[in-house]
């Protein structure tokens, strides 16, 4: 008899729940049960609400089951699950779940299919076919594809990548570098972590094509600490690819040098601004430089850099594989390809869903997420985390599209949506946006270091009812001033979701409890 | 610091030193070996890397990561962000600080446990989220929260 192929996955959200447990138990059962069993710990598929999400190789493709808890496990052998068959946790083939069926993946395309830890199982599904291309490209060539696609930076910007890279190729200095930001700091953003945990080989290989295009050989893939499970399984597919002379003094036999290696940030969350970036992969404070010189023509160590999110990266395979035209064709107006959507908060259908831009947020919402979690009312959607405006229920049938979102004062950022019901009071939110900047502020820069606080008292002032209008206006200006004194995005963007809270739900700065006399 | 932990601090600087921008890799080395970057280490840092202490000392205290004392046996750290708390993460926070009976920074009185806050563990889809030690948990309800307290005491 042959082996069984049961898929539990090792994502850190899966595991988060409990996919450990439950593989444990499947082994066990199987052990017991005499039934030789090949389990493969994958990625998570995205679908975070069905983890830990099992499936079972069959005849007719992979059979899913979700969301199993280990007390499950003994049903699902009862049940012969094993053999695809019926319970009450069973839901069908994987590819043809709606939820999963309807998405367009570029990126994840192979996230929660392969084996994370395997360079075979990456080549066979596709992988490193973009390098090999890449490498009878000129590098002239290989950036222009990138130009081509109309990519721009995911990380939040949304510069265009093909003009960094051109702006490091055209330098003429030895030493450059290749930097992969995956400082993935905003809350409801997880997409950079799924990757690097589901498919570490894809940002490898993104990168290895950028160092190749511009001619440099050494790459750094800043991580944040707050995710040591990425940190594992990037270094074990760092090595991996080395093994296999995908990384190192010859790749692929090209005789051209590309090595890579991982560094920990130390929790600061200003460490995803580019430059403040920079200085931490020096070991410095990670205090933000001003610009210019832009980071392309002095970066890391003062030499030509490239900075991109692992988003950006991940989406480059694809392009030089396929060509700039294919990536071209997804999307709307100047939002080229797909991007990677996460569906956070208060959601029933949380996960992971790469679509090409001009899907609605109301798609997203209620189609993939089904509501809230809670059962109540969607009241408010922060679209671009911390940073990102508070988007009222009057405007969800806006396009995720750059320039959709910024039409309505808000924007896309990193591609989290996190989802707040009814009983979210947004006062409350714009202090915490005040109090989440005064925390984390470098502190180079006024506006931002002084602001912040300034901006927690006042409006905690509100809340109390004390000269709430007077205050209102002051906050206002307030917001003026850090919006354009501040030194990066920090400072100068945590007005976004304070005048958008204001803007959109003024009925919640007013007093919260009967006013107290001071003194 | 003890003898051995010097002795600790002077071999990862010397492993080190040499390398790119080694600051910030090195205080990870030390942190994962003592636990914490006790203030007598600074000095040794700042000397091999021919750097003033204040420079060190201002890279330990700018990082949320780092810490000048020793933790508890295990540290839990609790998300705050906007996708825990659309999930009633300021609960979940009233409710550790009262079991644990400690404030945010810091250690149970019997030294098993360390409380931190912390701005997004990525488990917004299954907030709200907390990691103890390198383990991450998702939909951590009070009642979870005490059952994972418990299971770590034992």
């Amino acid at each position: 008899m042959t082996a069984v192929t049961v898929y539990v996955p090792r994502d850190a959200a899966a595991l988060s729940v409990g996919a450990e447990e439950v593989a444990i138990a499947i082994a066990q059962e199987c052990a017991a049960r005499k039934i030789e069993l090949k389990l493969i710990r994958n990625g998570s598929r995205g679908a975070c609400w069905l983890e830990p999400l099992v499936e079972v190789a069959t005849p007719q493709g992979r059979v899913a089951y979700g969301p199993v808890s280990v007390g499950d496990v003994p049903g699902l052998f009862a049940a012969d699950f094993l053999n695809g068959k019926g319970h009450q946790l069973f839901l069908g083939l994987t590819d043809e779940i709606p939820w999963f069926a309807s998405q367009q993946r570029l990126t994840f395309a192979r996230v929660g299919i392969v084996d994370p830890a395997s360079v075979a199982d990456f080549v066979a599904n596709g992988g490193y076919q973009g390098l090999r291309r890449a490498l009878s490209m000129t590098p002239q060539a290989i950036v222009q594809a990138v130009l081509d696609s109309g990519l721009r930076g995911r990380g939040g910007a949304a510069f265009p990548t093909g003009i960094k890279w051109k702006t490091v190729l055209d330098q003429a200095v030895e030493q450059k570098f290749v930097t992969c930001n995956a400082d993935e700091g905003d809350s409801g953003t997880f997409s950079d972590r799924m990757l690097m945990e589901g498919d570490p080989l894809c940002l490898i290989e993104g990168m290895t094509i950028a160092g190749i295009a511009v001619g440099a050989t050494q790459g750094y893939i800043y991580l944040r600490a707050e995710y040591p499970h990425a940190y594992r399984v990037l270094n074990a597919a760092i090595e991996a690819a080395y093994q296999a002379r995908y990384l190192g003094s010859d790749v692929l036999g090209s005789g051209k040098r590309f090595d890579l290696e991982v560094r920990l940030g130390a929790g600061a969350y200003v460490c995803g601004e580019e430059t403040s970036m920079l200085q931490s992969l020096e070991g410095k404070r990670g205090e933000v430089r001003v610009r210019p010189p832009l980071p392309a023509i002095n970066g890391l160590f003062m030499k030509p850099t490239i900075v991109n999110n692992v988003m950006t990266f991940g989406s480059v395979p694809t392009i030089i594989q396929h060509g700039a035209e294919f990536y071209k064709n997804f999307g709307m107006g100047r939002s080229r390809g797909t991007l990677p959507l996460q569906l956070a908060g208060n959601i029933k259908r949380g996960g992971l869903i790469e679509r090409a831009f001009g899907v609605s947020l109301r798609e997203l919402l209620y189609d993939y997420g089904g509501g809230s979690a809670s059962g109540r009312p969607i009241r408010a959607v922060q679209v671009g985390g911390p940073l990102g405006a508070f988007i009222p229920a009057s405007q969800f049938d806006v396009l995720i599209d750059y320039e959709a979102l910024s039409g309505i004062g808000a924007l896309l950022g990193h591609g989290g949506i996190v989802a707040f019901d009814d009983t979210v009071d947004m006062a409350e939110m714009a202090r915490y946006a005040m109090e989440f900047c005064a925390i984390e502020s470098c502190g180079k820069c006024t506006p931002c270091r002084i602001g912040s606080t300034r901006g927690v008292e006042v409006i905690e002032k509100i809340m109390n009812g004390i000269d709430s209008e007077r205050n209102l206006a002051l906050l206002e200006n307030l917001c003026d001033t850090m919006l354009v004194g501040s030194l990066c995005g920090l400072g100068g963007m945590t007005p976004f979701p304070v005048q958008s809270a204001i803007k959109h739900f003024r009925e919640d700065f007013r007093a919260k409890a009967p006013l107290k006399r001071a003194g | 610091m003890l003898p051995e932990q010097s002795e600790i601090v002077r071999r990862i600087v010397a492993d080190m030193k040499d390398r790119p921008g080694p600051l910030i890799e090195l205080l990870h080395a030390v942190q994962a070996a003592l636990g914490h970057v006790p203030a007598d280490a600074v000095p040794i840092v700042a000397e091999a890397l021919n750097l003033s202490r204040a420079e060190v000392h201002g890279v330990v205290t700018f990082y949320h990561f780092f810490r000048e004392t020793p933790p508890g046996k295990h540290t839990v750290h609790i998300c705050r962000a906007e996708a825990c708390q659309s999930m009633g993460a300021n609960g979940l926070v009233a409710h550790a600080k009262k079991r644990l009976g400690v404030d945010f920074h810091e250690t149970t009185a019997d030294g098993v446990f360390s409380l931190e806050p912390v701005f997004c563990l990525g488990n917004c889809a299954l907030s709200p989220a907390a990691m103890i030690d390198d383990q991450l948990y998702g939909r951590v309800t009070p009642e979870r929260f005490d059952q994972l307290v418990a299971e770590k005491k034992q």
